[in-house]
C-alpha cells in the first residue's frame, strides 16, 4: 500500500464514524476498526522490504517554491512507530467500544481517535520537516480534543487547554527550530538533512535551533520541568490516556528525538541538556508517583518518569544506548498500555480509582488481576518481563556514563529513580488487588466482559513473550530500527537476554526491587513526610502564568482599543505623518526633469472652485445639507480635471459614480440630524487643524515633487501600450488594462462591490428588523414635504428619457473597448437611469415593476466573469485569457469581437446590481404605508396642507 | 498645472483629515469623501499630467499617449470607493437609528455594556 494511502487512511476512515453512530456504535467502532486494521495491514506488507533495511519512499511536490514537498518514507523507526500508533490504536478501538458508556457521544470520539491517529502515522512516515510540523500541530488540536472529550468536566476542559497550551507552545518553539535547521542544510527533507551532521553541528546556529527543537520535544513528551500536563491530562477518558499518554503522543517527542539523533546528537550540549532532562524527569516522575492515590495519576507520573528514561538515553549520545532507548520504547508501550487499560476497568467495575479506597480485588477480579500484576512487576523490572530487560540495559550504560567527571551521579540517580519505580509499581498491586478484602466499594467489583480485557490480556501475552524469547520476537526489530536511529552506521554488539552474567547492572536490579519492597512497607511513614513537605503545584502556577498574561492582553486591548475612534484616527495620522517627516528627512530626491505644464485660465476657474468649495465644506460642515453640495461642486470639478488631463474614462466614471453617491448621501441625510453639533474644545479643533494642515501639505508636496520628475525606473506601461490592439485587440487602452491584462483584479472588485452590496442589504434587514421600523414609521420629516410629490413634468421627462438612457449605456458599453466607455460606466449609467424612475415616479411604484432582484444581477455578474475566464482553460489558456477577432458582415464595417467583452458584461451587471442594490435597501426605510398610489402622479393636497392643520390644531 | 494639482490635492487631504476627527458621523463620511478624490487624483497623478493625450490608439498616426496604468487603477478605486461610502453610510445610519446618537466614539460606559453583553 502506498505511503500516501497509509497517511491518509486515517483521516478518510475519520468521516465514518461520525456518519455510522447513527447505525448504532457496533457500527460505528467498527468502522473505526476497519479504517485502522486497513492501514496497519498497508504498513505490515511494507515488512520485507524494511527488515532488508530498505527505505520505502512516496514522494509528491506540493509546494516546491516553499521546499514543502507531501514525501513520505518509510524505514526501521517510522515502522516501529507507525505499528505502536495503529497496532495499540486497533486495541483502544475495542477497548473504548466496551468502555464508553451510552451517553457518551460514541461517533465523536472515533472520529476525533482517527483524526490523531492520522496526525500521529503522519508525523512518523514524513520525510519533510514541514509536512512533519503539519502533523505535529494537527496532534496538539486532535488530542485537545480527545483529552476534552468529557466536555462537562471541568478537569477535562482545563486539562485539554493545558495540554494544548503546552504542547502547542513547544510545537511553535520547534517551527523556529525546523526551519534553522532547515535553512542550515538547505533543503527541508529529512533525508538529506540526516545525512549533513557535520554540516548542522558546525553552523553558529546550531545551539539555537537544537534548542528549539527540544522545547517541541520536551514539551510533547512531558519531560521536566514540562510534564505537568500530563497528569492533568487524565481527565480524559480511560482509553485515551491509554493511546495517547503510553504509545503515541507523548511519544512523539522522542520519535522526534530518535529521528534527529543522528545530526543532534553526540554534542557535550546534547548529552548535557537531553540526558539530565531525562535523569531528572525520571527521578521526579518516580517520585510524585509513588505518592500518588488516583491510579491513573500514578500511571501518569510513572509515565513521566519512564519517558524520561528514554530521554535520558537517547541524551547519551551512545549507539548502545540508543539501542536500549528502542527496545524500552516498545516495551513501556506495551505494559503500560495495558496498565492504563486495567486501571480504566478498576474504575468501570469498582466504581472508584481511588487507591486509598481500593484493595482485595484478587479474588473478586482474578483476570483483571492477573493482567495487572503481569504488567506492573514488568514495569517494576522484574524477570522474566520484558521490562526486566531494558530496565537492565538501561542500568548498564549509566554505568558507563560520567557526569562533570562524577561516575556515581548518573548511575546513583538512576538507580534512585529505579528503586521509586520498582515501589510505585509494587503500590500497584499491593494495595489494589492484594491485602484484605473490603466491603465499601462504590460497586461491587467483578471481572468486565471480554471485549475490556482482551486488549490489555493481548499486550501482557507480548510483555511475557517479549521477555522470555526477546531476541527471536522483537531481536530483529530492535536491530532494524537502532540501525535508523544511528543514521545507518554499524551496529555496536549487544544481546537481548535474561541472563548477562554477574553483571554492575544486575546487582542493581537487585538493589532496586528490594528497595522497592521496603519502600512500600514504609509508606505510610513515607506519605506522612511527603504531605508534610512543601510542593510547588504547577497546575496553580500555571494558571497564575496564564492569568497574567490575560490581565496583560487585556490592559493592551483596553488601553489601545478602546472604542474612541477619533483616537485611532489621530494616531493613525499622526503616525503618517511621523513616517513621511522621517523618510524626508533621510532620503533624498533626484533634480526635477520636467517641465511644468502651463497653467491656462480655465483649469485655474476650476481650481478656485475647487479649492473654495473644499475650504468652505471645512467652515460651513456644521450645515450638512450645505456641504453635500459642496462636496457636489469638489466631485464635478474633479471629474473635469480627469477630463482635462486625458482621462476620458475617469471623468464619465467619476461623474456618474457622483450622481449616485450624492443621491445616497442626500437620502441618508433624510433620516439624520440636519446640523452637526460642536462637540469639540477650540483647543482640540486647532490640534486637529494643525496635524491636518501638516499632512495635506506633505500629500501636496509629495505629489508636487513626483509629477515634476520622471520615473526612477522604467514603466510597464509601454508594454500595455504595445500591446493593448496586439494583444488584447482593443484601442481604449484603460478599458483593455481593465478587462484583459489586470482581468482578474477586475474580477476581484467586482466581487468587492457585489460583497459591499449585499452587506448594505444585510444590514437593512438587521435594522428593519427591529423597533427602528417602527421609529420610521411615525418620524416626522425633517423638512416640510411637497403635495406634489412625483411631479408631473419630471414624471413624463423621466419615462421619456429611460430608453435614452439605456441606449446611451448600452452605446458606452459597447464602444468600450475601443473608445471611452466600458462596463463599469455603462453600469453606472444604467443604474442611474433606473434611479430616475424611483425618484419621479416613487419607490414602490418603480419596484412594482421591477421584474428580477438586484441580488441576482449582481451574482450573473460575477459568475458571467468566471465563466468568461474559466472559458480560456478551455482553450488550454490561463484563467481569464481572452481571444478576439474580426467580422466583416456587409455592409457594417468590419468590427471587432472578443471574449473581454463577455467579461465586461459581467462586470456591467454586477455593477448595476451593487449599485441598485445599496440605493434600494436604502429606500426602503423611507417606505410607509399609503405610499402606494394607482396614480402616480397624484397630488396629495393634505401634505401641503399640514402646517395649516397644525395650526388650526394650535388654535 | 502641476502646481494647482498638487495644491488641490493637499487641501483636499486637509479637509478631509481634517473632518474625519470630528466626533459625528456625518463629516467623518465627508470627510472620507473628500480623502478619496484627494486618493484618487493623487493616484492619477503619478502617471504624470499630460494634455490632449488620451490613452486611446490612434490607428492612423503617432501621437503621444499618457500613462494607462494608474487610470485604470483609479478608476475601479473609484467605483470601489462608492461601495464603501455606501457601507458606511448604511453603518452609520443604522446606528444612529437604533441608538438615536450619531458620535462615533464610544464612551467609557459604552465599553461597560458592551463588555456585559460578551459575558
Amino acid at each position: 500500500m502506498s505511503l500516501f494511502l497509509i497517511a491518509a487512511l486515517p483521516f478518510l476512515g475519520a468521516v465514518f464514524p461520525a456518519l455510522l453512530i447513527r447505525a448504532g456504535r457496533n457500527a460505528a467502532a467498527s468502522a473505526a476498526g476497519l479504517t485502522t486494521f486497513l492501514a496497519l495491514m498497508g504498513l505490515l506488507i511494507h515488512i520485507p522490504s524494511v527488515m532488508r533495511g530498505d527505505v520505502v519512499t512516496a514522494r509528491f511536490d506540493w509546494i516546491p517554491a516553499l521546499g514543502l514537498n507531501a514525501n513520505f518514507m518509510l524505514d526501521g523507526l517510522g515502522f516501529l512507530f507507525a505499528l505502536l500508533i495503529l497496532g495499540i490504536g486497533l486495541l483502544i478501538i475495542l477497548y473504548a467500544r466496551f468502555y464508553l458508556s451510552r451517553e457518551d457521544p460514541m461517533g465523536q470520539f472515533y472520529t476525533y481517535l482517527l483524526l490523531f491517529q492520522g496526525a500521529m502515522v503522519g508525523i512518523v512516515l514524513s520525510d519533510n520537516i514541514l509536512l512533519l510540523l503539519i502533523f505535529w500541530e494537527l496532534t496538539s488540536l486532535s488530542s485537545f480534543l480527545l483529552i476534552g472529550y468529557w466536555k462537562h468536566l471541568p478537569e477535562g476542559r482545563q486539562g485539554a487547554r493545558m495540554a494544548l497550551a503546552v504542547t502547542g507552545g513547544g510545537g511553535l518553539a520547534m517551527i523556529a527550530g525546523m526551519l534553522i535547521l532547515g535553512n542550515i542544510v538547505g533543503s527541508y527533507d529529512l533525508s538529506v538533512i540526516l545525512q549533513n551532521k557535520d554540516l548542522i553541528q558546525a553552523s553558529p546556529y546550531y545551539m539555537p535551533a537544537l534548542i528549539l527543537i527540544l522545547l517541541g520535544a520536551f514539551t510533547k513528551s512531558a519531560q521536566f520541568p514540562f510534564h505537568f500536563w500530563l497528569p492533568h491530562a487524565m481527565a480524559a477518558p480511560t482509553p485515551v490516556s491509554a493511546y495517547l499518554h503510553s504509545a503515541t503522543m507523548v511519544k512523539a517527542g522522542l520519535f522526534l528525538m530518535a529521528r534527529m539523533w543522528p545530526v543532534l546528537a553526540g554534542t557535550d550540549a546534547w548529552f548535557y541538556i537531553v540526558a539530565t532532562t531525562g535523569l531528572v524527569t525520571m527521578l521526579i516522575g518516580a517520585c510524585i508517583a509513588l505518592f500518588k492515590d488516583d491510579l491513573k495519576a500514578l500511571l501518569a507520573f510513572s509515565t513521566v518518569s519512564h519517558l524520561g528514561l528514554v530521554t535520558m538515553l537517547l541524551g547519551f549520545g551512545t549507539k548502545i544506548a540508543a539501542v536500549a532507548a528502542i527496545f524500552h520504547i516498545i516495551n513501556h508501550a506495551t505494559f503500560k498500555a495495558a496498565l492504563f487499560m486495567t486501571a480504566g476497568i478498576v474504575d468501570h467495575e469498582a466504581g472508584t480509582r481511588d487507591i486509598k479506597r481500593l484493595g482485595g480485588l484478587r479474588q473478586l477480579m482474578p483476570i483483571t488481576f492477573t493482567i495487572g500484576t503481569i504488567a506492573a512487576l514488568s514495569m517494576a523490572g522484574l524477570p522474566p518481563l520484558n521490562g526486566f530487560l531494558s530496565k537492565e540495559m538501561m542500568l548498564e550504560e549509566t554505568v558507563h556514563t560520567t557526569w562533570l567527571h562524577s561516575h556515581y551521579l548518573v548511575p546513583g540517580l538512576a538507580l534512585l529513580a529505579a528503586v521509586f519505580s520498582a515501589a510505585y509499581s509494587f503500590r500497584f498491586v499491593g494495595h489494589v488487588f492484594l491485602g484484605p478484602q473490603r466491603d465499601d466499594y462504590p460497586h461491587h467489583p467483578h471481572d468486565p466482559p471480554v471485549g475490556l480485557w482482551l486488549a490489555p490480556a493481548f499486550l501482557v501475552v507480548l510483555v511475557v513473550l517479549i521477555g522470555l524469547y526477546s531476541a527471536a520476537i522483537v531481536g530483529p526489530l530492535v536491530a532494524v530500527v537502532s540501525s535508523a536511529v544511528i543514521g545507518g552506521e554499524k551496529l555496536p554488539y549487544y544481546s537481548l537476554k535474561l541472563w548477562h552474567g554477574f553483571t554492575p547492572a544486575l546487582y542493581m536490579s537487585a538493589v532496586a526491587t528490594l528497595g522497592g519492597l521496603f519502600l512500600l512497607a514504609l509508606h505510610n511513614r513515607g506519605e506522612q513526610i511527603w504531605n508534610a513537605l512543601p510542593r510547588p503545584e504547577a497546575k496553580v502556577i500555571f494558571e497564575g502564568v496564564i492569568g497574567a498574561f490575560t490581565t496583560f492582553s487585556h490592559w493592551i486591548t483596553d488601553t489601545l482599543h478602546n472604542g474612541v475612534i477619533s483616537r485611532y484616527a489621530i494616531i493613525l495620522v499622526a503616525f503618517t505623518v511621523g513616517l513621511g517627516y522621517y523618510a524626508y528627512t533621510t532620503g533624498t530626491i533626484g533634480p526635477e526633469t520636467r517641465e511644468p505644464l502651463p497653467i491656462q485660465i480655465i483649469p485655474f476657474i476650476g481650481w478656485i472652485c475647487l479649492v473654495g468649495a473644499t475650504l468652505a465644506i471645512m467652515w460651513f460642515h456644521r450645515n450638512r445639507l450645505l456641504s453635500l453640495v459642496l462636496i457636489g461642486v469638489v466631485g464635478l470639478i474633479v471629474s473635469m480635471a480627469f477630463n482635462y488631463l486625458s482621462a476620458p474614462d475617469l471623468a464619465l466614471t467619476q461623474i456618474s459614480v457622483e450622481v449616485v453617491t450624492m443621491i445616497l448621501l442626500l437620502l441618508s441625510l433624510n433620516f439624520l440630524p440636519t446640523d452637526t453639533p460642536w462637540d469639540s474644545s477650540a483647543a482640540r479643533r486647532w490640534r486637529d487643524a494643525a496635524i491636518s494642515v501638516v499632512a495635506g501639505l506633505g500629500t501636496g508636496a509629495l505629489i508636487y515633487a513626483l509629477m515634476l520628475r520622471d520615473f526612477a525606473f522604467p514603466t510597464i506601461s509601454e508594454f500595455h501600450l504595445a500591446n493593448s490592439y496586439k494583444g488584447g485587440g482593443g484601442t481604449n487602452v484603460v478599458n483593455v488594462i481593465l478587462v484583459d491584462f489586470r482581468g482578474f483584479d477586475t474580477f476581484g472588485e467586482i466581487i468587492v462591490l457585489g460583497i459591499a452590496a449585499l452587506i448594505i442589504f444585510a444590514l437593512t434587514e438587521a435594522v428593519l428588523g427591529t423597533n427602528v421600523r417602527g421609529y420610521l414609521l411615525n418620524r416626522k420629516p425633517h423638512w416640510p414635504q411637497s403635495g406634489d410629490s412625483h411631479p408631473l413634468m419630471m414624471v413624463v421627462a423621466t419615462r421619456v428619457m429611460m430608453p435614452i438612457a439605456l441606449m446611451v449605456g448600452a452605446y458606452i458599453f459597447v464602444r468600450g473597448h475601443n473608445q471611452p466607455g466600458g462596463g463599469f460606466i455603462a453600469g453606472l449609467v444604467v443604474a442611474i437611469a433606473f434611479l430616475m424612475q424611483y425618484m419621479a415616479s416613487g419607490y414602490t411604484w418603480a419596484i412594482e415593476r421591477q421584474r428580477f432582484y438586484y441580488h441576482g444581477t449582481i451574482g450573473w455578474g460575477v459568475l458571467i466573469a468566471a465563466a468568461t475566464g474559466i472559458g480560456a482553460w478551455f482553450n488550454e489558456r490561463p484563467f481569464l485569457t481572452s481571444d478576439f477577432g474580426y467580422l466583416h458582415w456587409p455592409p457594417l464595417e468590419e468590427f471587432e469581437w472578443a471574449t473581454a467583452i463577455l467579461f465586461d458584461t459581467g462586470v456591467f451587471l454586477a455593477v448595476l446590481g451593487a449599485v441598485m442594490l445599496a440605493l434600494d435597501s436604502l429606500s426602503r426605510f423611507a417606505w410607509q404605508p399609503g405610499m402606494a398610489q394607482e396614480f402616480p402622479m397624484d397630488i396629495n393636497p393634505l401634505r401641503d396642507d399640514q402646517k395649516d392643520d397644525e395650526e388650526k390644531e394650535q388654535a | 498645472m502641476e502646481a494647482l494639482v498638487a495644491s488641490a490635492v493637499g487641501i483636499m487631504t486637509a479637509a478631509g483629515i481634517f473632518l474625519i476627527l470630528r466626533r459625528r458621523t456625518f463629516p467623518v463620511i465627508l470627510g472620507l469623501s473628500l480623502i478619496t478624490y484627494a486618493v484618487n487624483v493623487f493616484l492619477f497623478a503619478t502617471g504624470r499630467l499630460a494634455l490632449d493625450a488620451p490613452a486611446v490608439l490612434n490607428k492612423y498616426e503617432d501621437v503621444p499617449y499618457t500613462d494607462p496604468l494608474p487610470q485604470a487603477l483609479v478608476l475601479t478605486a473609484i467605483v470601489i470607493s462608492f461601495g464603501m461610502t455606501a457601507v458606511i453610510v448604511m453603518i452609520a445610519l443604522s446606528a444612529y437609528l437604533s441608538s438615536k446618537d450619531d458620535h462615533i466614539d464610544m464612551t467609557a460606559q459604552d465599553c461597560v455594556d458592551g463588555a456585559g453583553e460578551d459575558a
